[in-house]
């Protein structure tokens, strides 16, 4: 639309200067911003930085009669030790599928929620779940042992008992 | 001799006292505006007069009346809620949602506090009956085209009241911290952590990992546990119904300003003459006009037509909503008589139920995660919501609006498709029962490749291509959303009553639980 240099403006025209705009649109802007921001600053609580849960690692004793292939579940964890000839490794008994406890049974674990199971070594055979079961870090701690159920270590990594 | 003065005016005494007995009538007056609603005036001056009812429009046109227009499923469910909200109230007086103090609250609830198990009781029952009614709700809405224009965003406002209602109640599960609810929100968490199943197979997850940071936000840990419960305890009785609320408030006021319910073009024809003497419009029309914008937008329903085949909200349309409250209020009690609330063993984290079942509407999830938890639990819902959603966007007819399978294909199509729904999810689970699925057949198989090719893929890819045949056949979109509709409710009836009757330990199939191995 243009405008002739001494018309008298029509209340309909656009208004010619800017500068209402200026303000209006930095207050827009502004509050939006801010919102945005505040929104953002506020999900971030939720995401906690440092988790409640205990301590992953925990020293334990295996019985002396445990035989080789016979899991030993250390009460109140979820973790199977196993001790052979070879040494002592861990196995975590968390299923990888949706996180129910795995049973050790004769040659393997058998997860109750949804049919997985895994082999002695905690390879996937049947059911759901995406991915073996992890062996757990192992040091031995001059009879006892440490077991870090948040480090993995390559299946087949055993302790010298 | 004395003249008998003039009465004189009352004394300022006798004038407080006449007004002190008059405060009880004038307070009732005061409150309710327009008297008693026995006439057209009054009857609308009830409504409008009123912050609670002057969300109903004072007419109500005798189409939306009619019982089979809506079965009252949308009063239902607001019945439902209202029940929750109360007895949840209630509930509050004793739970405590601390891990050491929750369950026995629980106990303390059932069992010793006056009429608590009652109490529990409704509330468990009515958030199921608010589940199930929600469900039929939104399958009414579908089957009479209820969606179409001007009704298409309220349809996505009411796919959020699903949500949020599925929230709620998941939610709800954990706060008894019994096996069941420990079980139950366990798989759910790992369900939201799922997305894992992909980054980990394309080893991405040191450095993008949506599925982790999903879980840590629903537990506040990376197990269930205290975090958790406060978590689930602060969106079920604060963000969830205040959301809930909110987008409630929303789709009532659309569901007045978009016109009331969907009405077919030809309405006036289809209920014929009115039995009772029409209206006088002119001349004795409510003291109320309607909004210029909603006239400009012509959306309103006496706008361009006179109202002659509309009658007064009061009272047929409120006593219609009570008769409905009244029953919904009268099945959730006599439900709550009949069968508690279950509350197992307290929670221990180091022995899972078995079966660990989640909420029965999870269930059909369930049956599909116990092939791949990111297909079953995250790809297949989220297709399901993005369809439900498009609906309203891709079928832009307008014929049949406002009848029951209304427009290309009607009835028969539906009852094909049922027959399709049912056939192909029976026959896939039937399947997978007898013969397993890739990983019993080649063990070494790629996770990857499951969660591709998976029961809930197939069923998918399956339902759409007969939605997509019939799209193709009737050359309407509408008749494809009406088969793909048709045929998800049947495929979500049978994974849905499988995972509930016939699944026992290890997720094994059982004809009944009479079958089960014992342990």
């Amino acid at each position: 639309m243009t405008h002739e240099p001494n018309a008298i403006p029509s209340r309909l025209d656009p208004e010619r200067v800017p500068r209402r705009d200026l303000l209006g649109l930095t207050a827009l802007w502004t509050a939006a911003g801010t919102l945005f921001f505040s929104v953002v600053g506020m999900m971030r609580i939720p995401k906690a930085a440092v988790l409640s849960s205990p301590s992953k690692k925990f020293r334990v004793a295996l019985p002396d009669t445990l035989a080789p292939g016979v899991a030993y579940v250390p009460p109140g964890r979820s973790v199977a030790l196993f001790k052979d000839e070879k040494g002592v490794h861990a196995i975590s008994t968390i299923c990888t599928h949706l996180g129910c406890i795995v049973r050790p049974e004769t040659a393997g674990f058998e997860c109750p929620c949804h049919g997985s199971r895994y082999d002695a070594a905690g390879v996937v055979t049947k059911g759901p779940a995406p991915k073996s079961l992890p062996w757990l870090k192992v040091v031995n701690a001059g009879g006892q042992f440490t077991v870090d159920e948040g480090a993995t270590v390559p299946p087949g990594t055993k302790v010298s008992a | 001799m004395s003249v008998k003065e003039p009465p004189s005016a009352p004394t300022a005494l006798q004038e407080f006292v006449t007004n002190l007995k008059a405060a009880p009538r004038r307070i009732a007056e005061t409150a309710v505006r327009s008297g008693t609603p026995d006439t057209d005036r009054t009857r609308s001056t009830f409504i409008f007069g009123n912050v609670f009812l002057h969300l109903h429009a004072v007419r109500t046109h005798r189409w939306t009346l009619r019982w089979a227009a809506t079965l009252g499923l949308g009063i239902a469910s607001v019945a439902a809620f209202l029940l929750t909200l109360i007895t949840g109230v209630l509930l509050m007086f004793y739970y405590k949602p601390y891990t050491d103090v929750a369950y026995q609250s629980i106990k303390d609830i059932h069992f010793v506090v006056p009429t608590g198990r009652l109490i529990r009781n409704i509330h468990r029952w009515a958030a199921n009956v608010m589940v199930v009614t929600v469900i039929l709700h939104m399958a009414r809405a579908f089957y009479t085209a209820a969606y179409r224009k001007p009704r298409e965003f309220n349809w996505l406002i009411g796919m959020g009241l699903l949500v949020v209602t599925l929230g709620l109640s998941f939610t709800g599960y954990l706060l008894p911290w019994d096996q069941l609810a420990y079980w139950a929100i366990t798989i759910g968490a790992n369900i939201a952590q799922s997305p894992r199943e992909v980054t980990d197979a394309l080893g991405l997850t040191d450095v993008f990992d949506p599925g982790g940071l999903q879980k840590l936000l629903l537990l506040g840990s990376d197990a269930v546990g205290a975090e958790a419960l406060i978590r689930f305890y602060l969106l079920h009785v604060m963000i969830l119904p205040l959301a809930l609320a909110a987008l409630l408030s929303v789709h009532f006021w659309r569901v007045r300003k978009d016109g009331g319910l969907a009405k077919p073009a030809d309405v006036d024809q289809r209920l014929g003459t009115p039995t009772v003497p029409t209206y006088p419009v002119f001349t004795m029309a409510p003291n109320k006009t309607y909004q210029l914008a909603a006239i400009v937008r012509g959306r309103t329903p006496a706008v361009g037509r006179g109202p002659e085949n509309t009658v007064p909200s009061m009272p047929h349309l409120f006593y219609a909503e009570l008769g409905v409250f009244m029953l919904t209020v009268l099945v959730c009690v006599a439900l709550s008589v009949w069968s508690d609330a279950p509350l197992k063993e307290l929670a221990n984290p180091l022995v899972p139920e078995n079966p660990a079942k989640a909420p029965w509407y999870f269930l059909g999830l369930q049956e599909l995660v116990a092939f791949s938890a990111f297909a079953g639990g995250i790809v297949v819902p989220s297709i399901v919501l993005i369809g439900l959603g498009l609906i309203p966007y891709l079928d832009r007819s307008d014929v049949g609006t406002g009848l029951w399978c209304g427009g290309p294909g009607g009835w028969p199509l539906v009852r094909r498709s049922i027959a399709v729904g049912l056939g192909i999810a029976l026959a896939v689970e039937a399947f997978i029962i007898r013969f397993g699925w890739l990983r019993e057949w080649i063990p070494g198989i790629p996770q990857l490749v499951i969660t591709v090719v998976n029961p809930g893929t197939v069923i998918t890819l399956l339902y759409g291509a007969w939605s997509v045949w019939m799209v193709r056949r009737f050359s309407s979109a509408r008749a494809g959303a009406l088969a793909l509709f048709t045929c998800f409710l049947c495929g979500f009836v049978v994974l849905t009553i499988i995972g509930t009757y016939f699944r026992g330990p290890n997720w094994g199939f059982y004809w009944s639980p009479a079958d089960w191995p014992k342990h």
